[in-house]
């Protein structure tokens, strides 16, 4: 535990300076390169980041000036961001899977004259749009390959950046005692990153943290969970997210823990297996694609090992939860959970790289309470959060032993928490943000009069546990002609709790009554399809048919019952539902790069749907235009169905 | 897909030495013959194609090249040093490594573990070190496990290394397969039709793949190949063989035009 210096340390360069003098030799970062996992140690990490910063000073990136970090999670564009800091600049991660037009909005909206990325295909896509950009100057890469045809004008290697530095400071004293005198002139309040906001609510902003601010929320989690240096955390989730830079690197650099990044997207969940981490976090869709792929392979197991494992996941949903929160739990309970332990969740476990996992959290969007309780049963310390980009994170979080799944926990240390009059949530956090980038006007929009920032976010405080509960997004929260409450993004998440849905969008503001698009989860409804002798040729054909159409609207009628027997939402219910022929994505600006639905937009490009679910026909044509991942272009058009919905018997009951 | 600078749709010309050559090869199999007459060269560092229509003799023309089949009249010069007959051993160790028409991987091994097969020629350790798995053994084996994780690198098939390829897609096995021929360092590389059967974005990928290795191995291919669009893009030079015979041997641009081609491939009016 070294949260106690942190208290003097308020920059991050500062603390990495601190780290490799109290854990020089222990590693602060792994990547499996060729491989192999990598190791480097806080001291050599101190190293690499004084001869990077020596180099980009060499090349003129100066105090206060800012630097785009796009790629995934490797280490050289970690130390990107720390060599920037050490220098006063400030980073600016951007995610790596943005399409070009975002890239360049980001770029050009932060002024960067240096871009730190990964590979040539970040390179490519930056060159593409320079024409927007005339203020960037010089691109570093990280992986060589592909680039030696290009004009290396505008182009350095990392590698190179960071020799010319070394040799520097091996060749004379002065430029490391610059170096030191810019570390120790750099203040605390001081614009230590800035991270942009997925754009959830129109174009993504720049939200500016200081390094005092970060440091004094980081530590407080730090202590909240007791991280050390000996905890290990898997840096998979995208740089650019606040959840990366808070969890992985702002806490890392508080804690003193090793953060190790996968050798590529595509094998992190095996990386996650081999690294064994200690402090984990994956948003629900993550854990519900775990799960999914679990339970996947167990149907095509023996009928023995099924059998096994049906049988004690019942044991670990009477007793998992309640070992796991220290209650009091029969002799047998115990006897047969221990059993369980030995034959099945410590095995599972193993294979999904929970063996070692201290404390979990999962946020972003509401968990399915069955797959929230799965976790939970099986020995995982899974907890919720809830947080923001402009709180630095954390807004509440859920102590251990008070875990419910429609909750999100108290008020994080020192945060304070406020409910408006119009249900919206707001609060006052210790890492919250300075303000954001070049927009005092909407800084000013998002601040009470005394200082409390607004998330947007219609919650209140849960009588029986004193946590907080979010609904939905406050300028979401409609109401039907009627009258009803129509709280979308709630109907949404109790139809996404299903297997075989992967999204939905409901309609129903300042209408007769409630409606839903869906998307199908591929994963489980192809697997449902070859269990069930159901042929498709495509993504388009599965959606639309009929067997399909039967089983979802199952699915809907279960939400309906649900729905009716809460007395405020009973005439929410789902008068009718369709099956969208093709699957929303970030790339066509339907969902936001955090993987949100972008309602409002969907609703206007999908107008002919919208329009046949409220006037009665049976079926609409559709086509709408699909970008590819180069940014070319096609169209797709179908037809769909639009399936009628019964109201739920227990509406009459309720009424 | 080329980088800046460089030259759209075919090549710049490469004129190394000459690596190998066919000398007025023949082969027969009783009354059928498979090639007649045939020369051709191939220079150090470029891409060859042989096209053709079907039956031409392309895979009899890389099996004489590799040793697996002898040529009855004629002669292969290989760096220099003429041979009438070449046995695939010699070939093998002499720097000629190929992938073939369907896929000939261990399906129950691992990528990983089928790249390294790719590697046996070059393992010097006696057999008692290797059967214990230590000392010089060793360290030869992490050696060729880190020049077998370049290669693994190089193709992306990281998410891969430890699935038995016989779970694999195809375009996947076929990557596999390309990988274990790269294992073997090949000064030049015969791929028999390492694009039949795949999907647009799989050929992409697969094109990609040559081209770079090409680049940055320096290594000489020569391969059969269909799809016209693919050799036309890819390759240096193209020498076209019909009913065993050359009827054709120049640039892409040259192919084209030929007349002979044309014929031989749409057939010709009486």
């Amino acid at each position: 535990m070294a949260s106690n210096d942190s208290a003097i340390a308020d920059t991050f360069p500062r603390l990495l300076i601190r780290n490799a003098r109290l854990f020089g030799s222990r590693p602060s970062m792994r990547h499996k390169d060729l491989g192999i996992w990598q190791t480097w140690t806080w001291a050599q990490v101190l190293e690499i980041v004084r001869a990077y910063a020596i180099g980009l000073h060499r090349l003129g990136l100066k105090r206060g000036e800012t630097i785009a970090i796009v790629g995934s999670n490797r280490p050289k564009l970690y130390w990107s961001v720390m060599a920037a800091q050490t220098l006063g600049a400030i980073p600016v991660p951007v995610y790596a899977d943005a399409v070009a037009d975002e890239l360049s909005f980001v770029l050009a909206h932060a002024d960067v004259r240096f871009a730190a990325v990964e590979d040539q295909e970040q390179i490519d896509k930056i060159q593409s749009v320079q024409d927007r950009l005339p203020k960037l100057e010089l691109m570093l890469y990280d992986e060589p390959r592909g680039l030696r045809d290009y004009d290396h004008a505008s182009l350095r290697s990392m590698d190179d950046v960071i020799a010319d530095g070394r040799k520097a400071l091996a060749d004379d004293p002065q430029p490391g005692v610059w170096l030191d005198a810019e570390i120790a002139a750099t203040k605390g309040s001081d614009p230590s990153i800035i991270l942009y906001t997925s754009g959830t609510t129109g174009t993504s902003k720049g939200v500016v943290l200081s390094g005092e601010r970060s440091i004094k929320a980081a530590s407080d989690t730090v202590a909240f969970d007791k991280l050390d240096e000996y905890d290990v955390a898997l840096a998979y989730l995208p740089i650019a997210w606040v959840g990366d830079h808070y969890l992985n690197y702002a806490q890392g650099l508080v804690a003193g823990f090793c953060m190790a990044c996968p050798e590529s997207a595509d094998t992190a969940m095996s990386d996650l297996r081999e690294i064994g981490p200690s402090f984990y976090f994956a948003p629900p869709r993550t854990l519900e694609a775990m799960l999914t792929r679990v339970m996947i392979r167990m149907e095509d197991a023996g009928a023995l090992k099924r059998k096994m494992f049906h049988y004690f996941l019942g044991v670990a949903r009477r007793y998992g939860e309640r070992i796991l929160n220290d209650q009091p739990v029969p002799l047998t309970g115990r006897l047969l959970y221990w059993l369980g332990n030995l034959l099945v969740y410590g095995p599972l476990k193993n294979v999904l790289g929970f063996s070692r996992v201290r404390v979990a959290y999962t946020a972003g969007e509401a968990i399915g309470p069955d797959l929230f309780a799965f976790y939970r049963s099986i020995g995982l310390n899974l907890k919720q959060l809830y947080g923001q980009t402009e709180a630095f994170l954390y807004v509440t979080a859920q102590p251990d032993g008070e875990i419910y799944s429609d909750t999100v926990g108290p008020a994080s240390p020192n945060v304070d928490i406020r409910i408006a009059d119009n249900g919206e949530v707001l609060f006052k956090s210790p890492g919250q943000f300075t303000g954001y980038f070049k927009d005092a006007a909407k800084t000013a929009e998002a601040l009470t009069p005394d200082g409390y920032v607004m998330t947007g976010d219609a919650g209140y405080f849960d009588d029986k546990s004193g946590h907080l509960k979010i609904i939905d997004r406050a300028k979401d929260v409609g109401r039907l002609n009627d009258g009803t409450m129509f709280p979308p993004k709630y109907i949404e998440n109790r139809l996404k709790f299903f297997p075989n849905i992967r999204e939905a969008v409901a309609f129903g503001d300042k209408r007769d009554f409630v409606t839903v698009m869906l998307n199908i989860d591929l994963t489980a409804v192809g697997s449902w399809a070859e269990r069930n002798n159901v042929s498709y040729a495509s993504y388009q054909e599965l959606a639309g048919h009929p067997l399909v159409y039967d089983m979802l609207a199952r699915n809907v009628a279960e939400v309906n019952r649900s729905l009716a027997a809460d007395k405020m939402l009973a005439g929410a219910q789902i008068k009718r539902f369709l099956v969208l022929h093709k699957e929303l994505d970030a790339d066509d600006g339907e969902l936001t790069r955090t993987q949100k639905v972008r309602r409002g937009f969907v609703a206007e490009r999908y107008a002919p749907l919208v329009k046949a679910l409220y006037d009665g026909s049976s079926e609409a044509d559709i086509s709408t235009e699909v970008t590819f991942e180069d940014g070319r272009k096609g169209v797709i058009s179908a037809r769909v169905k639009i399936r009628d919905m019964a109201p739920a018997s227990a509406m009459e009951n309720a009424a | 897909m080329r980088a800046p600078g460089g030259s759209q749709g075919g090549r710049e010309a490469v004129a190394g030495d000459i690596l190998l050559s066919v000398e007025d090869v023949s082969l027969s199999f009783g009354g059928v013959k498979a090639v007649s007459g045939v020369s051709f060269d191939i220079r150090k560092g470029e891409i060859r194609a042989i096209i053709g229509p079907n039956g031409a003799g392309k895979t009899s023309m890389l099996n004489v090249i590799n040793g697996f089949y002898h040529p009855q009249q004629g002669r292969i010069t290989f760096k220099g040093e003429a041979r009438p007959r070449m046995r695939p051993h010699d070939a093998a160790h002499g720097g000629i490594a190929r992938t073939f028409q369907n896929v000939a991987l261990f399906r129950g091994m691992s990528a990983l573990d089928n790249i390294m097969a790719g590697r046996t020629l070059k393992m010097n350790a006696n057999f008692f070190w290797q059967m214990l798995r230590y000392g010089p053994a060793m360290r030869e084996e992490v050696e060729h496990r880190h020049k077998v994780e370049e290669i693994i690198d190089f193709l992306k098939i990281q998410e891969i290394r430890r699935t038995p390829v016989g779970r694999l897609p195809y375009g996947l096995q076929k990557r596999v397969e390309l990988g274990r021929a790269l294992a073997m360092e090949p000064e030049l590389l015969l791929l028999d039709e390492p694009m039949a059967g795949m999907n647009l974005e799989e050929k992409e990928d697969m094109s990609r793949y040559i081209l770079d290795m090409n680049d940055y191995f320096g290594t000489t291919v020569a391969l059969i190949e269909h799809d016209m669009g693919v050799v036309m893009d890819l390759s240096d030079r193209v020498v076209v063989l019909d009913h065993g015979i050359k009827i054709a041997d120049g640039t892409p641009d040259e192919i084209k035009g030929n007349q002979a081609v044309i014929d031989a491939y749409l057939g010709v009016a009486h």
